[in-house]
């Protein structure tokens, strides 16, 4: 095994103190290899999501350590390591869709001459050429989304982190975006750490699924994906995607939290 | 609006011209009836001239001569150019102002809770007060009057930018971050963009009242030109021919009229990426 690529050990998160303190995440550890597609499921305010922004050094972690291709992750992050995309595109209103592609270019002050090439390519990968002279608001929620992550790959960053990349989206439509992540993906090598509460996602995309517990959120199992790849629309369709689809599932119910009912765990791990 | 995934483009909805005829025929209807209103007024309740002149008589001000034998027209003309310059470089002065104090609040929360309390209750003190103390400070000269035109015009844009300023999505914000961009980068592609509309909306509000602000700060006894000089002029000795005073309002309210709509054509053409149906809003 190579050395990881992100490497998290025993983080754990809590927010403010006192009567009002939240266990975000207790002791969670977890590593990920070159070229990974690793996904973290769990439900709504399991802080996965945190977990993610952690990894990507937008919120300090309260215990535990973090180690992004060997650094720290404010390193990492000033490195330019890593793409990021949200929940929501989050595409500014007043760029076209080609100048909000663009903006890490720019932000990193790469030669303006390679801008318009490099956008331009990132938005052929994610099938909108077409629209570069458009206006966000011109463009569905998938459209959006799927410049997000043209903005997000086009300098090339080796990690790529999402956080619920197509959780506004409807079922077909997200469905549709799996597939295309799937193509654009297959163009670069970048590692990716993807966040969804969606088991037919987390198993269509991933090389191994993380199961987490709602909080205080805790890495509770790893299911390993072995479907083939590419993966194809054909894939969903294998027993094999319907047996790793149900092994989520149990994954997701044996957690003794929500086995027992309620959300929050007091007993020490 | 309409969204769509499939390949060709969504139509661009062309410049409504026929939007802009429609808005204008409706402006146009709303004087006739007034004008009918007013006369139907004077004739049913028998108001005498001083009270209410006939419309024709107003717009007969405009071609009287004044006592040096110059046309009232030529007269209104220059005392408005007057005015709309003390307004206009008020305006230019106040907008600036309330742009800096906006951005350091932004900046610094030290000195927005230190500083914007008075800012605000610099607001409560009436113009009226204000005015012949500037003019006390500064002399009678236009700019003086410049002066209290921009007191009027930098607090709305102080206020709507700080909001502006800190209604930016937390998403977009760390996106930067994510990027590492520097204070700089995120100020000049993300907030000031993002505030630019609270901007013109503020912008539109100042218009007028750099005008205001203008007009009376002629008020004060020293001044020699401008509407503000006119309409108390007329106020105090020309009551027997109000229809003078009102042709002042006329011409007072058309400098206000003018520099709105500057501002709002400017802002169509700067806030180019809004969809074309929050033009209602901006217009």
């Amino acid at each position: 095994m190579t050395a990881p690529i992100i490497s998290v050990q025993r983080v754990s998160k809590t927010f403010g103190r006192g009567a009002g303190m939240t266990h975000a995440l207790e002791d969670v550890s977890l590593e990920t290899q070159p070229e990974e597609f690793v996904s973290i499921i769990g439900p709504s305010g399991c802080g996965k999501s945190t977990l993610l922004r952690i990894v990507g050094d937008l919120v300090e972690p309260s215990a535990g350590t973090v180690a992004v291709k060997g650094k720290s992750p404010h390193q990492a992050r000033l490195d330019r390591d890593y793409g990021i995309v949200f929940q929501t595109p989050v595409l500014y209103e007043w760029r076209t869709v080609l100048r909000n592609v663009e903006l890490p270019l720019e932000i990193m002050g790469r030669p303006r001459a390679e801008w318009d090439g490099r956008a331009e390519a990132m938005l052929q990968m994610v099938g909108l050429k077409a629209f570069q002279q458009h206006y966000p608001w011109q463009l569905s929620g998938g459209m959006q989304q799927r410049v997000a992550i043209a903005r997000a790959l086009v300098f090339n960053p080796s990690i790529l982190l999402m956080d619920e990349p197509f959780g506004a989206l409807d079922e077909m439509t997200r469905e549709r975006m799996n597939l295309e992540l799937m193509n654009i993906w297959s163009q670069t090598s970048a590692t990716v750490l993807f966040i969804t509460h969606s088991i037919p996602e987390a198993v269509f995309l991933s090389s191994r699924v993380m199961v987490m517990s709602p909080r205080p959120g805790r890495i509770e199992r790893t299911i390993m994906i072995d479907l083939p790849r590419p993966r194809t629309a054909q894939t969903r369709l294998v027993p094999r995607f319907f047996e790793l689809v149900t092994a989520v599932r149990e994954g997701l119910r044996e957690d003794p939290a929500v086995a027992a009912g309620h959300d929050f765990v007091e007993e020490p791990v | 609006m309409a969204r769509t995934d499939s390949i060709a483009a969504p139509d661009r909805v062309p410049v409504p011209l026929r939007r802009g005829i429609w808005r204008f025929l409706l402006s146009a209807s709303v004087i006739v009836m007034i004008a009918i209103i007013w006369e139907a007024a004077k004739t049913l309740f028998a108001i005498p001239a001083y009270k209410l002149p006939h419309i024709y008589e107003i717009a007969g001000e405009f071609l009287r001569r004044g006592n040096q034998g110059e046309l009232w027209l030529g007269i209104f003309a220059q005392n408005a150019a007057y005015t709309a310059w003390e307004a206009l470089v008020g305006f230019l002065l106040g907008g600036t102002v309330g742009l800096g104090l906006a951005v350091t609040f932004a900046h610094s929360r030290l000195l927005e809770r230190g500083l914007l309390p008075y800012v605000i209750a610099s607001q409560t003190v009436p113009i009226l007060a204000i005015a012949p103390m500037v003019i006390l400070w500064l002399g009678t000269s236009w700019f003086s009057k410049s002066v209290i035109a921009a007191y009027l015009t930098f607090f709305p844009v102080t206020i709507n930018m700080l909001r502006g300023f800190k209604s930016v999505d937390p998403d977009a914000l760390s996106l930067m971050r994510a990027l590492a961009a520097a204070p700089r980068q995120v100020f000049l592609k993300l907030q000031f963009p993002a505030a630019l509309p609270y901007l013109f909306t503020a912008l539109r509000i100042s218009a007028t009242a750099s005008v205001i602000g203008a007009i009376v700060g002629e008020l004060p006894v020293g001044s020699r030109y401008g509407m503000g000089v006119v309409i108390i002029t007329a106020a105090q000795y020309n009551t027997w021919r109000s229809s003078n005073l009102w042709a002042a309002i006329i011409v007072s309210a058309s400098i206000g009229i003018v520099f709105y709509h500057v501002v709002a054509t400017i802002e169509r053409r700067i806030v180019r990426w809004r969809p074309a149906d929050a033009e209602g809003q901006t217009a």
